[in-house]
């Protein structure tokens, strides 16, 4: 039924199910601080917020990859990155083979692909439009119909639970926060894109909301074939959606695999604290030891080596000193810490030639 | 843990907000109490009326728009009843508060050191010096690091975390028997959350604090509660030991939340077992229970009157009609799965 309403918008698997739907290499952005315009480090910022600096991995084509860490953590900036609505310092963005903003993909027919639903599902509705306006406006700027822009409309806020004679008319305002979520939903649905990232949607819902939401992404994620990028501080939601989780701390990434051996078998001793930090479900077996103290240091003046090493319970001095690169710590399970890095300095390194970072 | 006669005690709280468009009633008909030296968690949702609760307890609501009925009593004084003066000596020294956003709670343009001596000196009539120094035992003991410098700062110079642990000793100040917290750590970062909530765990526990504890989550306050009092819709539904709410919830919105948890038994993939619809409108509340319009085992008398409160153990009571039938052994059929 979607199909024959395509109406001249294209999407087309490119690459095959091998290719990943997006490839993210060394992405980089840095807020505020002043260029440097002479010396060695010309054109680098200096005290500048690094929210993200150099992080690299692939979305494989329908699934789910997870990303988690705390707050200053890059998460957010991360998504804004990859829709494009703040430009990177340096790195690339591959989506689907093309390098986004190039001739091949501009910008566009890649935001036709890609879309995203925020956390605040009050902030990222236009107040003055209602919800049949809201979902059907996108595809109106991309050159459909109105009619046929409305029909989408409300196939799509059916789609999302909604009744389309009930809620097409409604402003925001006449809406819970549930609701409102499912029409952000239907609308970053409403250009048919094949990745959709989701930045803490849940995050602001009641629990009882919050549990019909994940059912419905699940459902349309079927659906429609979609991929989805799930970003959210919370473990027990991201075990629930994700194939791969990514933990990032302090604008790097910590640790990547599949989701069951991660959150089952982290390696990275952030993973293990954030896991560890897990309100406790037992009221016998309550958490006795706060795993981790203090806050994440500011990420204006990251610390040296290792950003996790002022907090973390094995560092050595070596860790202050070298940024460990992400190693291979089993069957697509990647970590960065020495403690995983064959031949680095630390003491329970495994032994083995040296790998440069 | 828990002894001696109740140091809060409310019956029949019911809160009615007017003024807006149209009437609502935020509390409706709240019992609770407390000894000295216990937690008790109010677990619930948005507009489930657990943070009217508490401030009706503080009486921080606003006088003309909230109508307040039913009996507070906190440590022998009849809240409801305090004149202007007493309510100042009340606040602080008998019953203090603790919010979800410190950066809101302390004052931006005074100095965090000053705020607590300040507040040493108005209720105790301590010396500067004297309030300076208890000051700085407050930061020492809920381990702010260098204390003594931190004293100066403003509170957007310290980190999240940090802001939270000198509003805590803000809040302790005066050496209150009743804490008052209201979701105190929702807004931090998990590995922040569990320090605090140790913290909290372990003043308390010093202290001999009674602990009032909001939150919507059900994990925060396993981790901190002795009791729980689940509320939906203005009423508590379901009260009882931690450990009974947890492992045999007896209201079918509790084991509702229970077993709607993502990163609970379910594989992933699966489908969460979601509690459908949404809460009542508080303006228009049906004249029955209030989770009829959401609940799986809704019967036709469900709609007609508000279940009264059923005993199903010890200390724990529930209201919903299914347990004032008398079937227990139909209940543990119906929860089996969530327990």
């Amino acid at each position: 039924m979607m199909e024959g309403s395509r109406h001249g918008i294209l999407t087309c698997d490119r690459g095959g199910p091998a290719q990943p739907l997006l490839s993210v290499r060394d992405l980089t952005r840095h807020f505020g601080g002043r260029r440097a315009w002479i010396g060695a480090k010309v054109g680098e910022r200096r005290g500048a917020v690094r929210a993200v600096d150099g992080v690299s991995f692939d979305v494989a084509k329908g699934e789910t990859l997870g990303i988690v860490g705390e707050s200053g953590c890059g998460k957010s900036t991360l998504a804004r990155l990859i829709t494009q609505i703040i430009a990177a310092d340096a790195g690339e963005v591959i989506f689907d083979g093309e390098a986004v903003g190039t001739s091949a993909l501009d910008l566009s027919a890649y935001r036709r692909e890609v879309q995203m639903v925020f956390q605040d599902s009050y902030a990222s509705l236009n107040p003055r439009l209602t919800v049949e306006e809201t979902v059907a406006f996108g595809p109106r700027v991309h050159g459909l119909a109105r009619r046929d822009a409305i029909d989408r409309a409300h196939d799509l806020i059916s789609r999302v639970g909604l009744d389309p004679t009930r809620f097409a008319a409604r402003y925001p305002h006449e809406l819970s926060g549930g609701q409102r979520q499912r029409v952000n939903i239907a609308r970053a649905l409403a250009l048919q894109p094949r990745l959709l990232i989701l930045d803490e949607a849940v995050s602001a819902l009641d629990k009882s909301i919050e549990a019909q939401v994940l059912n419905l992404l699940v459902d349309l994620k079927d659906e429609f074939g979609l991929t989805y990028m799930f970003i959210s501080h919370d473990l027990n939601v991201v075990r629930f959606m994700s194939d791969r989780v990514m933990v990032m701390y302090l604008g790097k990434v910590a640790e990547l695999g599949a989701a069951d051996v991660i959150l089952a078998n982290p390696r990275h001793p952030y993973t293990m604290a954030l896991l560890a930090s897990m309100p406790s479900m037992d009221p016998d077996r309550r958490t006795t030891e706060a795993p981790l103290s203090g806050d994440p240091p500011n990420p204006i003046d990251p610390p040296s080596g290792c950003r996790f090493h002022t907090r973390c319970k094995f560092a050595t001095p070596v860790c202050a000193q070298t940024a460990p690169a992400l190693a291979e710590v089993g069957p697509a399970h990647r970590a960065a810490c020495l403690m995983a890095a064959p031949g680095s300095a630390h003491p329970q390194a495994p032994p083995g030639a040296a790998v440069a970072a | 843990m828990s002894g001696g006669a109740p140091i809060v005690e409310v019956e029949g709280l019911t809160v009615d907000f007017v003024g807006g468009a149209k009437p609502l009633r935020a509390v409706d008909g709240v019992d609770l109490t407390l000894r000295p030296g216990e937690v008790l968690a109010l677990l619930g949702e948005s507009g489930s009326g657990k943070s009217v609760t508490l401030r009706a307890l503080m009486r921080l609501l606003p006088e003309r728009r909230a109508v307040i009925a039913g009996k507070v009593r906190v440590d022998g004084h009849d809240v409801r009843a305090l004149s202007k003066s007493d309510l100042t000596a009340y606040r602080g020294r008998t019953i203090a508060m603790i919010y979800q956003e410190p950066g809101i709670a302390l004052d931006p343009v005074y100095r965090v050191g000053d705020q607590i001596a300040e507040a040493v000196m108005r209720h105790e009539g301590a010396s500067r010096r004297e309030a300076r120094t208890r000051a700085l035992e407050l930061f020492e003991r809920v381990r702010i690091p260098s204390a003594a410098r931190r004293l100066d700062n403003y509170a957007h110079e310290m980190s999240g975390g940090m802001r939270q642990r000198a509003m805590i000793a803000l809040a302790l100040a005066c050496r209150p028997k009743v804490l008052l917290a209201d979701e105190p750590t929702t807004a931090l970062d998990a590995t922040v959350q569990i320090q605090v909530l140790l913290l909290l765990r372990e003043l308390q526990r010093e202290l001999g604090l009674a602990v009032i504890f909001v939150t919507h989550d059900i994990g925060v306050a396993t981790e901190i509660a002795d009791r729980i009092a689940v509320m939906y819709a203005g009423r508590i539904v379901e009260t009882g030991a931690c450990r009974d709410i947890i492992r045999t919830p007896a209201h079918p919105y509790t084991g509702g939340l229970l077993a709607s948890r993502a990163g609970g038994a379910q594989a992933k993939g699966g489908r969460l077992a979601a509690i459908p619809g949404v809460p009542p409108d508080l303006s228009n509340l049906p004249p029955g229970c209030a989770f009829a319009p959401r609940c799986k085992q809704v019967q036709p008398v469900c709609e007609q009157a508000v279940p009264a409160e059923a005993s199903i153990g010890h200390d724990h009571r529930a209201r919903c009609v299914l347990l004032s039938a008398g079937s227990a052994a139909g209940q543990r059929e119906v929860f089996g799965e969530t327990t």
